[in-house]
């Protein structure tokens, strides 16, 4: 009977999570699809208390074990506490450091699961004995690398870790070895003797001392595949994190025999796995590439952007920058992530407002990978109130740039590199990049003349059309807005 | 080398193939630039507009004599008593201009006989490259707007609605045949003036432009489709025509005015209105045949004149471009500009390469050799079902990018191979149970992999954090812990519940800070 109610309630929350992301496909749907995610959680949730409480069937109900009942509420409580207090204070800005946390924390459930129940007497599970350590083994690991690796990627988008790639002589084939120990403790671990049906396994008997040091490999390889990978790629390691994550759960639902977690698992895997294929495509590079390539070490290496081939460059101030946006029938804004850490996205938004004001068509361009999470510019953007209709994508505005007379660059770099289309030496050579030297005029606001997070110097600084206004983003675009207005008043 | 700007001398031609604006940017490219005196009187543009601009005035003969490149609207033609314009092109000189080498057999030939190089600005192919030297679009989308100017006019009538303390006027009902740039043109005129707006044409796939102008479109059901190679409207059969007449005739005794801009490229105009259609119509109606130079889609339109006749207003005017010269000039002058952009650069001078797609359609003669029509151009392409790979840019890229594609899908080959194993064995050696399980696991793969496709790049940030909230269903796994009767249950269930629990609170609840932030 409660079996029944759970697998039907299961199947609800199955579909809702379905429909949660369907709503996100477009932004009238979007919030309609997250409360059904909630709905859908709130039922799974509901239902597996109530599950356990009653165990067998409504004609005997046991008094629950209230220290049980305790110890769930009291978590469930201070976690939901915690998450709220984290959601309300991060800064749009820091989406990515929040992003990278919540995985690690997936990842650490799916290890903490992982043990206790290789550590439960589980005599349902005899039949399939080996299949079901496999399962649990799995489990583990996915869900190792997927904790230190998300603590990684934290650490280096907050900055506590530097951005350039770690690259130790051999790491190939580091990983290799690392890979194969886990293989070999695998089989001890399923040939061990076996924990059940008594009472349940010691800490350190039978497989509990293979399962804990593959572990502890594991967690290792998530730091090492991080750490190996540069700040521009980001993007990309964080979706991978997010697909790992899921398929952490996905494990974890393998284990229990539990087809909820199973099918979110793999919702949010693929998910994952979409968002990073997308965002290798928008690099033009394969996901081997990003997670083995150490990208920005062959342009580390190369010489330091002054050696390069200098030419001139075009220096300007706010009130040409001003006069010229005025002038302008249609202006361009290129947000890069450079914005983010400057905070200039309501300043940015005032000036793009002000412009349309003046009938000025004020667009903005977003690459696909410009800032540390897929569509990161585009939540800054939203919550300076842009409305969306205006942000366009690189497909959707690169036909347009040759009747653009001034684009705004902010704070971006690499994806506005025209190397990447005619320099075939560039190491970011055939990326996609927003077309922006094909403009009447390229403003780019920069701090200096440093180049971007893949180490490539870029031309189009020292094209005859573009001007440079160098100063911190913010301030940059503070001083262009008050020009503006001193115009147009 | 010298471009010469001719006054055109078609009756009532008002247009001129260069503006005081293009002469400023030709000069900047290292051209000379020769105007005849008051050829852009008609569109407005005075001569000392384009001394300013850096061209000189110089006389009608000068203007052919001198000139290496000359540039105009109309195909070339005899003066009034005098001589023939192609004859008094330099020999071996470059003519841009509307050329109908259809329609123009004589002409061709002459020019040829002169060794003249010839490029017609209506044998541009139609492809994106070569968008900024439409020059029929660019008409056609004035002629459009006119026409709606036009029919206003005939019109005795307010084309809004209003309600006014005299009565309510209801609004005007305007069809519009064929949904091409003309009509999609009359289309937003029509509608910016207030008119209730329908649209017909053949072609389903014109249905999104017309109802993203706020038109309704009117919907033809016969076993044929309509669109033709390029992107323009092909000839059908006879039973097609006449249930499409009949369509038209019952849509058309509800219209106040129909625009009608139906042609096939090279073929007469079909016949949408009959006359009994045009009878079906009120009196004040007005009809503006657009086609009327191809014979009309209204065998009661007369060519260049307006005629009432059984009270409806038939205008067959064919110079709609022409009536707002100083419009049509800019652009047309543009798009000739752009096509002289294509062969000559300040760098490198003229060049004409004949393997460019854009020069070899435009091309009619080359030094006197006849090489129109250009081979056919490749049928519309299906929309490609993601991003196309993309095109090479310039000519370096051709190797690299393709190798690249190669490789990705060798890789994803060996992955599914991988799989199809993996698979296999589990069903051989795995429990019942395991089995039952991939296959939910498997089909959940495939239902996400549909669903995430469609999430609109601007939402991936948000789609994250709502996947983080979701895969926090890992707190599920925490209380069967909790519950289980193993050691440390307690603590290792509890820890688990706590961190998970974090994740769907915070993932949930961030999700929706950021939603709200989207707005229109």
């Amino acid at each position: 009977m409660i079996a029944t109610i759970r697998a039907l309630a299961y199947l609800i929350a199955s579909i809702l999570f379905i429909l949660s992301l369907r709503g996100l496909s477009n932004q009238e749907t979007a919030q309609r699809g997250n409360r059904m995610g909630v709905i859908g959680m709130l039922i799974a949730v509901v239902i597996t208390a109530l599950a356990l409480l009653v165990p067998v069937d409504f004609a005997a109900i046991p008094t629950p074990e209230w220290s049980l009942v305790g110890v769930l509420g009291g978590a469930l409580a201070v976690g939901c506490l915690i998450g709220a207090v984290l959601a309300a204070r991060v800064a749009m800005t820091s989406m990515p450091e929040l992003v990278a946390m919540l995985h690690s924390f997936v990842g650490a459930a799916a290890v903490i699961v992982g043990v206790a129940t290789y550590l439960q007497p589980a005599d349902a599970y005899e039949a399939g004995r080996s299949a079901h350590l496999v399962e649990i083994y799995v489990g583990v690991l996915v869900g190792a690398v997927t904790f230190s690796g998300s603590i990684i990627a934290f650490g280096k988008l907050r900055g506590m870790i530097g951005s350039r790639p770690l690259l130790l002589p051999g790491r190939h084939i580091i990983n290799l070895i690392v890979l194969t120990a886990c293989v070999t403790l695998a089989y001890v671990f399923v040939h061990a003797e076996v924990p059940w049906p008594d009472a349940g396994a010691g800490l350190f008997d039978a497989g509990m001392p293979a399962l804990l040091i593959m572990t502890g490999l594991a967690l290792l390889l998530g730091i090492h595949m991080v750490m190996a990978i540069g700040g521009g790629d980001m993007p990309v390691v964080v979706s991978l994190l997010n697909s790992y994550s899921g398929w952490a759960a996905a494990a974890a639902g393998f284990m229990l025999s539990n087809d909820l977690l199973i099918v979110t698992g793999a919702l949010v895997g693929s998910s994952g796995a979409i968002l990073s294929y997308i965002m290798c495509k928008a690099m033009n590079r394969s996901i081997w590439n990003v997670m083995l390539g150490g990208f920005g070490a062959e342009a580390g290496a190369k010489p330091a952007p002054g050696a390069a081939p200098a030419g001139k460059v075009t220096e300007t101030n706010v009130n040409e920058v001003a006069d010229w946006l005025l002038a302008a029938r249609h202006v361009v804004i290129v947000p890069g992530y450079g914005m983010a850490v400057a905070q200039a996205q309501h300043a940015v938004k005032d000036i793009s407002s002000l412009l349309i004001e003046k009938g000025v068509t004020c667009r903005y361009a977003i690459h696909p990978v410009a800032g540390r999470l897929p569509g990161h510019m585009n939540v800054l953007l939203a919550e300076a109130n842009v409305s969306y209709d205006i942000v366009k994508e690189m497909d959707e505005i690169n036909p347009e740039m040759p009747e653009t007379e001034v684009v705004m660059v902010i704070g971006a770099n690499d994806i506005v590199n025209p190397s990447a289309e005619t320099d075939t030496s560039s190491p970011i050579y055939g990326m996609p990049v927003l077309q922006v030297w094909k403009a009447g005029k390229v403003v780019m606001l920069k701090r200096g003349m440093s180049a971007g997070y893949a180490g490539v110097d870029n031309p189009l600084v020292y094209n005859d059309n573009t001007a440079m206004l160098f100063g911190d983003a913010r301030s940059s675009v503070q001083k262009l807005l008050a020009a503006l207005r001193e115009r147009s008043a | 080398m010298k471009v010469g700007i001719p006054k055109e001398i078609y009756p009532h031609e008002c247009r001129v193939a260069a503006t005081p604006d293009t002469v400023e940017k030709m000069v900047k490219l290292g051209l000379e630039v020769i105007v005849e005196a008051g050829a852009g009187d008609a569109s407005t543009f005075a001569d000392a507009a384009y001394i300013e601009a850096g061209a000189r005035i110089v006389d009608s003969n000068a203007v052919f004599a001198e000139a290496d490149i000359v540039l105009k609207v109309r195909q070339p033609m005899a003066r009034a008593g005098g001589a023939h314009e192609a004859d008094l092109l330099k020999a071996g000189s470059i003519l841009i201009s509307f050329i109908w080498p259809a329609q123009n057999k004589p002409l061709v030939d002459r020019l040829a006989a002169r060794k003249i190089n010839v490029f017609a600005m209506d044998a541009v192919p139609r492809i994106t490259r070569a968008q900024k030297l439409d020059a029929l679009s660019a008409m056609a989308n004035i002629a459009g707007y006119r026409a709606v100017v036009e029919a206003a006019h005939h019109f005795g009538r307010f084309f809004s609605g209003q309600v006014t303390a005299a009565g309510r006027v209801k609004p005007a009902q305007v069809l519009v045949l064929g949904a091409g740039v003309a009509g999609l043109a009359a289309i937003a005129a029509a509608k910016g003036l207030g008119a209730v707006v329908k649209a017909f044409d053949t072609r389903p796939v014109v249905r999104e432009q017309v109802e993203s102008l706020g038109a309704q479109f009117i919907e033809f059901k016969f076993d044929e489709a309509g669109e033709g190679a390029g992107g323009y409207a092909k000839q059908m059969s006879d039973a097609y025509l006449a249930a499409e007449q009949a369509l038209i005739a019952k849509h058309a005794a509800a219209s106040d005015i129909i625009i009608s801009t139906a042609l096939i490229p090279g073929k007469p105009a079909p016949v949408l209105i009959t006359p009994g259609a045009v009878t079906a119509m009120a009196q004040g109606s007005v009809i503006v045949d657009m086609a009327a130079e191809q014979g009309g889609n209204c065998p009661l339109t007369e060519r260049d004149k307006v005629v009432e006749k059984s009270g409806v207003t038939l205008v067959g005017l064919t110079d709609l471009p022409s009536r707002m010269a100083r419009q049509s000039s800019e652009l047309y002058a543009t798009t000739v500009l752009n096509l002289l952009k294509e062969m000559y650069t300040a760098e490198k001078g003229l060049v004409i390469d004949l393997k460019d797609e854009v020069q070899r359609g435009a091309v009619i003669l080359k030094d006197g050799e006849l090489l129109w029509p250009a081979p056919a151009p490749a049928a519309p392409p299906k929309p490609a079902p993601g991003p196309a790979p993309k095109a090479a840019a310039g000519n370096h890229g051709a190797a690299a990018a393709p190798a690249n594609v190669k490789k990705s899908s060798g890789s994803a080959n060996i992955v599914a191979g991988l799989a199809a194993i993996l698979l296999g064995a589990a069903a051989i050696f795995g429990p019942p149970e395991f089995i039952q399980h991939l296959t939910v696991f498997l089909l959940a793969c495939v239902v996400g992999w549909h669903v995430i496709w469609n999430v609109t790049p601007a939402l991936h940030t948000p789609l994250m954090s709502v996947t983080n909230a979701i895969s926090g269903i890992i707190v599920i796994g925490g209380m069967l812990a909790l519950y289980s009767s193993g050691p440390g249950a307690l603590i290792l269930g509890g820890i688990a519940v706590l961190i998970a629990a974090i994740n769907v609170a915070g993932g949930f609840l961030v999700t929706q800070r950021m939603l709200k932030m989207f707005r229109k």
